[in-house]
């Protein structure tokens, strides 16, 4: 049986990983820092066939408390062997040009809290020389683009903090798997007009859910971002710089 | 993803203001203060447009899509009402339970099962869905969270069971479900050469067989006329495999030109599925999903009838002369020519509705699907509404777009009645056709006598 950890265990995405694990018949120890909508998801998940569920509320960017709350993991069921850190926010680009606490808020929730939050588990899993830290990044982290580098330097900052993590961690028996979800349908992207290129949260989770299982070190889902990206990481920046991506 | 909202059948089609998916039972807008009617919307595989809203709001409840309890001893299951029936099956039958009632379609959420009270291959054993629901959270537009159940503010509870989702927005519902003793079904195929085989079959098979419905060629004249299979099962016993087994097979990526469904395409079709029986009885194992679900196994297959969609047509024929009315129709069809391949003839037995609005009662009911060709289409189906209106029969409101205020009040005279506990901010494009030229401002709106006390969780 596995001991799960979520961050963020409210996000549509931490859900559908979350339904695989309950199905399995894990344990499931879900922060997030809404309590109803945890209550809410943490009875889905038990009635899936999760073995236990206990919920912990935090806001993440309440950093003195994360000790806390991994000791309190740890308590619930033993030592955590999967930590999935899902949570996020896909701030206002226009507002973060204008403004620049805005700005530092997005950089607060998606990079500060996760990297501090990485720091604490990967400690935790090399003192006992095991277990699976799986941070959700994206695609938007691979390239600047203009209409969203606010969000963009957030992820690539998860993105090449747990790429050293997975190099400091490598020979220490503990496996990092970075994820670079593309565009899923979630409440974070309500507001866009969905095309072809858009996955369901169910789609994302069982990737995510199959790389956890394989051992995985980075992730594109649908598996089709890895060339866009490819391509896009390619285009000259003297090109790039006048493109309306 | 898809972010058309339409029925089913694609017909009529119709705008929206806005859509608001509703993603947590704690954070839903405040209903009364949008500025147009507001609809739920489950999985649109309603074929009319008891599912659409024109120029109004839609909830999209398929987000709202979580479990809440589930107890495996007594097979009572919990969940938000955007759960669909298809997600309910893949935790049940490996658990050893079943559906208590299931459409032909495992792809619809439960709530739009209860808002049509949906009915099975079982309904003469069975009666329809809303029977086996013990509880349901009603949201009203005043933001009133309503428990409605059998034995609490069961006025509410009966008129939101088949109450097209004019009553308010159900939020979450709690209903039985039955054992089973496999996930397989012992069928037997039964061909018949006319209708009045059909009804001996029928009569036969209705103690002995759970589940009973026939195919008719309802394109085949003559000494032909009426002729078609009969399918009657039971849930397997000495099987012991419980797999929900759930994978689409094949997409209809595209829409069909309108010529592919052709008469010539649709007869050769019935008569092929008509002599794939070699002999005149034929039993066999099935999975469950082949038996109640044919058509899931083509996802979106509703596109074979290309951009103009198509219209649904239900009725059932009450018993009395329901032999000679069903002759008729079938008569009035086949001369027609135009029907497609999808007829199905079933009769149901005489087990009550809890619902104030429900369609099925005793008699016999055909459904079919017609290509959408215009008036001619249109000018069949006034042929097709008078014959059962001259039967007093009824119309399925889920399989609608065009019945009259008139066959609607016949078909449902306590319509009435109904009218008082549909909520002041809900609407649909379906309740505004039946009700045109109906003056509603003079009906007084219900009030639930107390403020409910909300459910434990
Ligand atoms: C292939 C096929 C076979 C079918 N076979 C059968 C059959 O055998 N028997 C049968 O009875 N029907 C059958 N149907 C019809 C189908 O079962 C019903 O139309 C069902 O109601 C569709 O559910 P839905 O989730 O798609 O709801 P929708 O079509 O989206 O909505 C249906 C109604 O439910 C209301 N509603 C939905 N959710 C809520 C909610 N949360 N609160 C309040 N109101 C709500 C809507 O407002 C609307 O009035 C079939 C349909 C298809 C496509
Ligand atoms: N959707 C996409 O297109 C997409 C693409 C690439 C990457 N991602 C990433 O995928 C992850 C999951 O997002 P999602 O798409 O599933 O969206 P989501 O459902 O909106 O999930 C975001 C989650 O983050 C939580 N959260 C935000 N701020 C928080 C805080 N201060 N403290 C605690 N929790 C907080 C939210 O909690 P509340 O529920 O309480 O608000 C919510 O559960 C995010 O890291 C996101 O950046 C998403």
């Amino acid at each position: 049986m596995t001991n799960v950890l979520i961050v963020g265990a409210t996000s549509a995405i931490a859900h559908a990983v979350a339904r695989h694990f309950a199905a399995a018949g894990d344990n499931l120890f879900l922060v997030g820092r809404n309590p109803e909508k945890l209550t809410a998801v943490a009875d889905d998940l038990r009635v899936h066939g999760a073995s236990q569920v206990q919920t912990y509320q935090l806001d993440v960017n309440d950093l003195e408390r994360h000790a806390d709350m991994l000791a309190a993991a740890t308590a619930a069921f033993g030592p955590v062997d999967v930590a999935l850190i899902a949570h996020g926010v896909l701030p206002d680009q226009k507002a973060c040009e204008q403004d620049v606490y805005e700005m530092l808020q997005a950089f607060q929730t998606n990079a500060v809290s996760t990297m501090a939050l990485l720091t604490l588990i990967a400690n935790d899993f090399e003192a006992r020389g095991r277990g699976t830290i799986v941070v959700i990044s994206s695609v938007a982290g691979d390239r600047g683009r203009q209409s969203n580098y606010v969000y963009g330097a957030s992820k690539a900052a998860v993105s090449i903090f747990s790429q050293g993590l997975r190099n400091r961690l490598a020979r220490r028996g503990v496996q990092v798997i970075t994820v670079k979800p593309g565009m899923v349908d979630t409440p974070m992207t309500a507001h866009m007009r969905k095309g072809p290129l858009f996955a369901s949260p169910e789609r994302v989770g069982q990737d995510i859910y199959q790389a956890i299982l394989k051992g995985k070190d980075v992730v594109y889902t649908p598996w089709y971002w890895r060339l866009i990206m490819g391509v896009i990481v390619h285009i000259p920046e003297r090109v790039f710089k006048y493109l309306r991506l | 993803m898809s972010q058309t909202y339409e029925s089913w059948g694609r017909y009529p089609k119709v705008r929206h203001k806005t859509v608001i998916p509703i993603r947590w039972r704690n954070e839903i807008p405040a209903l009364d203060r949008l500025d147009a009617p507001v609809l739920a919307y489950g999985m649109g595989r309603s074929y009319g447009d008891v599912c659409l809203n024109e120029n109004g709001v839609l909830l999209d409840i398929r987000p709202l899509n979580r479990f809440i309890d589930f107890d495996p001893e007594q097979g009572v299951l919990r969940c938000e009402a955007g759960v669909t029936l298809d997600q309910i099956l893949r935790l049940i039958v490996p658990r050893g339970w079943f559906l208590p009632v299931t459409p032909g379609t495992k792809y619809v959420t439960v709530g739009g099962a209860i808002a049509n009270d949906v009915h099975g291959k079982n309904h003469h054993h069975a009666g329809t869905f809303g029977r086996y629901v013990t509880q349901l959270e009603l949201l009203r537009s005043s933001g009133e969270r309503v428990i409605c159940s059998p034995t609490q503010n069961v006025e509410l509870f009966r008129a939101t069971i088949g109450g097209m989702g004019l009553t308010g927005l159900i939020l979450w519902a709690e209903f039985r479900l039955r054992r089973i003793p496999s996930a397989y079904i012992e069928e037997e195929l039964i061909r018949f050469d006319h209708l009045d085989e059909f009804f001996e079959i029928s009569a036969a098979s209705d103690e002995d067989y759970e589940y009973t419905v026939a195919w008719v060629d309802c394109l085949a004249q003559n000494r032909h006329l009426g002729r078609g299979i009969f399918m009657r099962g039971n849930h397997a016993e000495g099987v012991p495999i419980l797999t929900p087994d759930s994978t689409p097979r094949l997409t209809v990526p595209i829409d069909f030109p309108d010529c592919v469904l052709n008469p010539f395409s649709m007869r050769l079709f019935n008569a092929l599925y008509y002599h794939r029986l070699r002999h005149k009885r034929e039993r066999r194992l099935v999975h469950f999903e082949p038996f109640f679900y044919p058509l899931d196994m083509v996802r979106q297959w509703n596109r074979i009838y290309g951009r103009r969609g198509m219209l649904q047509f239900q009725c059932v024929v009450p018993v009395g002369d329901h032999r000679e009315v069903i002759r008729a129709i079938v008569e009035r069809i086949a001369r027609s020519g135009r029907a497609s391949f999808l007829a199905v003839l079933k009769e149901f037995g005489d087990v009550p509705s809890p619902g104030l609005m429900s369609f099925p009662r005793p008699g016999v009911t055909l459904t079919l699907d017609f290509p959408f060709e215009g008036v001619r289409t249109l000018h069949l189906f006034d042929d097709l509404h008078a014959l059962v209106r001259e039967a007093g029969g009824a119309f399925y409101p889920a399989k609608d777009a065009h019945m009259s205020p008139q066959d609607f009040h016949v078909s449902y005279p306590q319509w009435e009645t109904f009218a008082r506990y549909v909520d002041p901010h809900f609407s649909s494009s379906f309740w505004r056709r039946v009700t045109r030229g109906q003056d509603l401002s003079s009906v007084p709106v219900f009030h639930t006598p107390a403020v409910s006390r909300p459910a434990e969780n």
